[in-house]
């Protein structure tokens, strides 16, 4: 779907349909250098048992116009520009890397309308290191690289995609190669600058799921243990043998924690 | 579009060139995507041969059939053996994905189902598999696709074949039987300045020699039965998507950047990013034309591609040693390798070919038809039949079987004549190889001699 919001071309993924405020909604928030397309899987399933799906392209990614955003703050407002502008009272959130810190600080926002809180492969804070942060400014083929192999568990970098057929890591490259350059380097500069993860969660009321890998390179398991600690009412769900890309490394243990977290 | 702001493919493709892999060819060759089994830790790839696979509950089937889940619902449209296959050629590819098909024709015929209608164009390089020409010059046409054969070294003629409803550009890696280098990245910036994407044939090749997708193709077929294989005991293809072709920047392929009516209206660009086309390669094209691979198959070409890489080395220095024998011998009016200077490609073949061109290559003999009959009689380790990238050494004679179908121009256009005798060198000991040899083009020279030159 595609909408105009502050004189930008908005897109989100909706699986066809309109949003009736009426309906049960989840929100998703993909992570730096990506797209909604990560969602896909989960968003049709959701839609499919009458959600409201909205996988969002944040600002200068995917299919949305505009520059991107360079704080986590900002990313948040513009999110909840976009909860407003289709009216919803209630949304669950669900957030990936990036996307689980706009996620704790929306939540943190809008209060009791977020019904529940997903974070994927989340730390708070969320440092980045001065090599990615380098190479992401300077040398984006060794940024996508890079991303690409912390990106999964070493295991999963030899494939074992539970999707048949496909080659994760060469789907993260071209990924990473389709995003604008710059919005990649962005994205990673607002994780690193993002300090307000802790004081967001403390004040999250929704019952919060975590989602993480024991084999997570980027932003390891034993680190999140204070962000799970400070959030109230939150579940941990570890994936074996996964690294930081849920989504693609295990979709089906992800899927069913959604489905036992928001149905 | 996939990207707002549209970054020039060809731009990006000379900055990458060498993509990221996790580990070296030989390495994925045995390990990538070949975990040991789930369900009962085989080290081995176990042949999961079924045809279908039990839904744990109607929700989780539901789920399945809505492509909510990865997962195996039915053998013709993916295998727990099939996928291993599929993932290591995309793996040793730097694809995002690949089908794995009964044959290297279904292959070939996947990819243009895939992104063509009735009314579509191809420009095919002359250099073809005999095979690949019947289904481009006869079969297709029947369908409403057509093709334009072109000499692939001259780009003019590329650039002039194109017309508005060009959806392919085709070639092979190095052409069959005459080894004419493709020239993958100048023809990948004449179909990408078109908005269209080139597919490359690289049975002869395999990714030991040659990769692709990091010169600017954007799809790759196999017969997996050659040189992947190595065994000469099965039929199978594979299809790779290289993930890198703008189907929405293009705007000439509805079938992945508008709503399928086959799938509810799903918008493959907008559902799976770069792996649109492979996606709905598998949707539509596995589901409804059907010519899947045999899971049986899939174990054997797997046993062959866990020794890609020393075979094809071994491939390459045998013919080197071949070749040199052959090269300057009396009985041999010339040999067509692109490792020898007289090739036309030979500078281009340094430059694409770092590692060597092809274990299949022409000669031609002396004494023309007569004189070719009785070299491939005379011969003992070479096999007379029509394959080529059996770990045997196999011969044939072009112009009265793989090439029969193909009139005197076509012939000449891809570099037969009557007396090219085509080799795919095997691993036995080259002493041996060139010891057989001899004795044949004793045979030749006799015959030659005999009918007075």
């Amino acid at each position: 779907m595609k909408l105009t919001i502050n004189n930008e071309q908005v897109y989100l993924y909706t699986n066809n349909k309109e949003i009736d405020p009426s309906k049960p909604s989840v929100m998703f928030i993909h992570g730096a250098g990506f797209d909604h397309s990560v969602w896909t899987l989960f968003a049709r399933h959701f839609s499919r048992h009458n959600w409201n799906v909205l996988a969002i392209d944040l600002p200068g990614h995917g299919r949305s116009s505009g520059a991107t955003l360079t704080s986590i703050e900002a990313m948040s407002e513009w999110v909840v520009d976009i909860l407003n502008h289709f009216k919803l009272e209630q949304v669950a959130l669900v957030g990936h890397s990036m996307g689980s810190l706009i996620t704790l600080e929306t939540a943190s926002k809008i209060k009791a309308r977020a019904s529940k809180v997903v974070l994927i492969g989340s730390i708070a804070p969320m440092p980045v290191s001065e090599p990615i942060l380098d190479a992401t400014a300077n040398k984006p083929g060794a940024a996508h690289a890079m991303l690409t192999s912390f990106g999964f568990s070493k295991q999963n970098l030899m494939g074992g995609n539970p999707n048949p057929g496909m080659w994760m890591v060469s789907d993260s490259m071209r990924r990473y190669e389709d995003e604008i350059q710059a919005a990649l380097d962005l994205d990673m500069r607002a994780c690193n600058a993002y300090r307000n993860g802790l004081e967001a969660a403390a004040e999250i009321t929704a019952p919060s799921l975590m989602i993480h890998g024991d084999a997570d390179r980027l932003t390891p398991l034993r680190a999140t243990k204070t962000l799970q600690s400070t959030l109230n009412e939150a579940r941990i769900s570890v994936v074996p043998g996964a690294g930081h890309s849920l989504m693609v490394e295990d979709p089906n243990h992800v899927l069913d924690q959604l489905k036992e977290h928001l149905l | 579009m996939r990207r707002f702001t549209a970054s020039p493919g060809a731009q990006k493709r000379a900055e990458i060139m060498k993509d990221y892999s996790p580990a070296e060819l030989d390495t994925l060759a045995l390990h990538a995507g070949g975990k040991p089994d789930p369900a009962t830790g085989a080290r081995a790839t176990p042949i999961y041969q079924t045809a279908s696979y039990c839904f744990p509950d109607s929700d989780y089937a539901a789920a399945l059939f809505n492509m909510e889940r990865p997962g195996h619902v039915y053998s013709r449209l993916s295998n727990p053996t099939t996928a291993v296959l599929e993932e290591r050629i995309a793996a040793l590819e730097g694809g995002v994905g690949a089908i794995a098909t009964a044959s290297g024709q279904a292959a070939l015929q996947l990819a243009i189902m895939t992104i063509m209608d009735a009314g579509a164009h191809i420009v095919a390089s002359s250099a073809l598999y005999g095979g690949s020409h019947n289904l481009l010059a006869y079969t297709l046409p029947r369908f409403g696709i057509t093709t334009t054969f072109i000499d692939p070294r001259d780009e003019d003629a590329v650039r002039a074949a194109i017309r508005p409803e060009t959806r392919l550009i085709f070639g092979e890696t190095v052409g069959n039987p005459g080894l004419d280098v493709l020239n993958i990245p100048r023809i990948s910036a004449i179909a990408h300045e078109n908005g269209i994407p080139l597919l490359v044939d690289s049975t002869f090749t395999t990714p030991y020699l040659i990769k692709p997708f990091e010169l600017g193709a954007d799809l790759v077929m196999h017969s997996a039965t050659k040189f992947l294989s190595g065994h000469g005991i099965v039929i199978g293809g594979l299809l790779v998507d290289g993930g890198r072709f703008d189907w929405d920047a293009s705007g000439k392929f509805p079938q992945l950047s508008e709503p399928y009516k086959g799938f509810h209206n799903l918008v493959f660009t907008e559902e799976f990013g770069p792996a649109a086309f492979i996606s709905r390669a598998r949707k539509e094209g596995l589901r409804d034309f059907g010519a899947c691979q045999s899971p049986t198959s899939a174990f054997y070409i797997m046993q062959g591609m866990e020794t890609l890489g020393v075979r094809m080395e071994k491939h390459i220095s045998n013919t080197r040693a071949v070749v040199e024998f052959l090269n300057g011998h009396d009985a041999v009016a010339g040999v067509a390798h692109p490792d020898l200077e007289s090739h036309p490609d030979h500078v281009l073949a340094q430059e694409l070919f770092p590692k060597g061109t092809s274990a299949v290559f022409t000669f031609e003999i002396k004494g023309g038809r007569e004189a070719g009959i009785s070299f491939v009689n005379a011969l003992n380790l070479f096999s007379h039949l029509a394959n080529v990238g059996d770990a045997k050494s196999l011969v044939i004679h072009p112009a009265s079987t793989t090439h029969f179908r193909m009139d005197e121009a076509a012939l000449a256009a891809a570099g037969i004549g009557e007396g090219t005798i085509r080799l795919s060198v095997g691993l036995e000991d080259p002493k041996d190889l060139i010891a057989d040899l001899k004795a044949g083009l004793r045979a030749a020279e006799k015959t030659a001699g005999g009918a007075g030159k």
